[in-house]
């Protein structure tokens, strides 16, 4: 069944009849990122306005492969578990040449994860969950559907939008303002900022069908499946993924020149379709044409206007890097937003924001325009290349390796960078978590649910942790005076080495590791992660 | 025809970009001599003819004709 677009109330803003107060800080855009931002911030108790200008969540399905990483952050936000209880787990790709398959992979070959390699989810769920967990937050998350801003001036140490409305326009003023309005986004254009970047030529067709039976074949299998040069389509890739509700994505390359109008006629889609999945019936659930890019901006913070997903950055889908990439700007960027609203870190805090997610953005860009020129050669030289690689494939495993379908999302390394301190330990410092299994005194729990929020340090084995104002402790494997787990299956020790102390910043990168955490240690390297040297060296 | 051990690993996207980028601008026929001497200069760098003359039959075997 198609998904009931449901709109959501308009209500006329208090702004229209009397100025409003200046808000701490408004949030432009109400798709997956904008949402997170202001759950993230109220979780934290910092009010947000979030204004979108429309009133319906995503249409379409558009974004639908969420990461391990991106599924730890929607835990912390309050939607993980349901967002994984409705998505389809899948951890498994493969790779064909023709009809044969000449390579698979494994994203998550080890136990011991609360969350899974991947979930195919469609984005319009995923905006009803947290546009659902929002509402949970009404005294400081104030979110107004049709308002749309058409003008905005940053004045040094405040922002003023204009915003209109079905009632009317009005004004607003923010301490900041964060720009979650897209790949289109109207904030970047109005400020004339350059957004260039490899374009790639080549069309892509993107169809959701619903189908009872299944197009993997006679099972329904939730994996990746991608193809060069498929027999139903010659010449060309061709993508195939599962989604809840019987609904299933396939990409299909088109031809440099092909008319992108002309083939999302629902007439010319569906002889592709029926080339796929022959006689099995289906419904045509969403189609769209697509041509690629892979840009950033060359900063994501200008003065008060912070830009956060797809606003700072876009990357062709193979990789699952665009959605994921926003998530973890929200994850970067929460945390120290927060703490420069309530005075508690210096505002340079926020330009390592800039710092950290530009380095995450340009990998991202790097690999998926990476896979993006493998699918498409541009000269005979590199089709050549390519086809070689397919035929040693079949044999030799250096050569599978090389076929790139999609290198898919992993969280960045922050390691070198300004808020970390240097130390040596199997997890360094600026890697984020990883994930292990624990039991304490109320049950059994994970350590993301122990780590992620705030400032925590962690002790693995015998190692006694000082207490210092504004962090949390934790010991795996020992007995303290603060909080003790046990490492189920001993993952968690393996995992991280022992005895070793990690502090962990609250969005869950390691910012510092001891092998005998001293007091003086521990509040230096948190003082670090807050910013503190940042305002020595301005 | 021997399944040669992956030596290329974890650096193998770095590569095929680097080499791609070097036909960058070339006309086929300067790109098959771009060919020419890189597999020139890389047998070279192997040096041992046993290694060379498997590859070579390796990379024959997979020849239609």
């Amino acid at each position: 069944m198609a998904y009931d677009y449901q709109p959501y109330p308009y209500v006329a803003p208090p702004g229209l009849s009397a100025p409003e107060e200046r808000h701490a800080v408004v949030i432009v855009g109400a798709g997956p990122i904008g949402l997170a931002m202001a759950i993230d911030l109220a979780q934290r108790g910092i009010k947000s306005v979030v204004l979108d200008d429309n009133n319906v969540v995503s249409v379409g399905s558009r974004a639908i492969c969420w990461s391990k990483r991106t599924l730890e952050i929607f835990d912390r936000l309050g939607v993980g578990e349901r967002m994984l209880d409705k998505g389809v787990t899948w951890k498994i790709g493969r790779q064909f040449h023709g009809g044969d398959q000449v390579f698979s992979f494994d994203l998550l070959p080890e136990e011991g994860h609360r969350y899974p390699a991947f979930i195919n989810l469609q984005q319009y769920y995923v905006e009803e969950y947290l546009v659902d967990r929002a509402r949970e937050f009404p005294d400081l998350i104030d979110i107004r559907f049709l308002n749309k801003t058409i003008a905005h001036e940053d004045h040094g140490d405040h922002v003023t939008l204009t915003v209109e409305t079905p009632d009317g326009s009005y004004t607003l003023e923010t301490d900041w303002y964060i720009a979650c309005d897209g790949a289109g986004s109207a904030t970047r254009e109005r400020m004339g900022l350059s957004f260039e970047g490899q374009t790639f030529q080549e069309q892509f067709l993107i169809a959701d069908i619903e189908m009872e039976q299944s197009p993997f074949g006679d099972e329904k299998v939730p994996e990746r499946w991608f193809w060069f040069d498929p027999p139903f389509h010659s010449g060309k890739s061709a993508l195939l993924h599962m989604q809840p509700d019987n609904i299933y994505r396939i990409d299909l390359q088109l031809d440099v020149d092909a008319d992108g109008t002309e083939e999302a006629r629902e007439e010319n889609v569906i002889p592709r379709i029926k080339a796929i999945v022959g006689d099995k019936p289906f419904r045509l659930d969403w189609v769209s044409v697509y041509k690629f890019r892979c840009i950033k901006l060359d900063r994501f913070v200008h003065n008060r206007v912070l830009f956060v997903g797809d606003s700072a950055h876009v990357v062709s889908p193979f990789g699952a890097r665009g959605g994921n990439g926003g998530i973890q700007d929200v994850d970067n960027l929460g945390w120290k937003l927060a703490r420069v609203v309530q005075g508690q870190a210096p505002e340079a805090l926020i330009e390592t924001y800039n710092e950290e997610r530009s380095h995450g953005s340009a990998e991202n860009i790097l690999n998926s325009s990476r896979s993006t020129n493998f699918m498409t050669p541009k000269t005979p030289i590199e089709a050549l290349f390519r086809g070689e690689a397919l035929r040693l494939a079949k044999d030799q495993p250096f050569a599978r390796k090389m076929l790139n379908s999609g290198r898919l999302s992993l969280p960045c390394s922050l390691e070198g960078m300004s808020l970390q301190t240097q130390g040596m330990a199997q997890i360094a410092p600026g890697q984020v978590l990883v994930d292990a299994p624990l039991s304490g005194e109320d049950g059994d729990t994970w350590l993301l649910r122990q780590v992620q929020g705030d400032f925590t340090l962690v002790g693995f084995g015998d190692v006694l942790l000082p207490d210092v104002p504004g962090i949390r402790r934790i010991g795996i494997n020992t007995r303290a005076d603060y909080p003790c787990f046990t490492a189920t299956h001993n993952h968690a020790m393996r995992r991280y080495g022992s005895p070793n102390a990690y502090l962990f910043r609250p969005d869950g990168h390691v910012c510092a590791v001891f092998d005998t955490p001293t007091k003086e240690d521990v509040a230096h390297a948190h003082a670090k992660a807050l910013g503190a040297e940042l305002e020595a060296t301005q | 025809m021997s399944v040669m051990q992956d030596r290329l690993s974890p650096n193998q996207d770095d590569f095929y970009n680097a080499l791609i980028a070097a036909h960058e601008g070339l006309s086929e026929i300067d790109s098959h001599a771009l060919n020419a001497r890189l597999i020139l200069l890389m047998a070279n760098r192997i040096g041992d003819l046993g290694v060379l003359q498997d590859i070579i039959t390796t990379a024959r075997s997979y020849s239609d004709a």
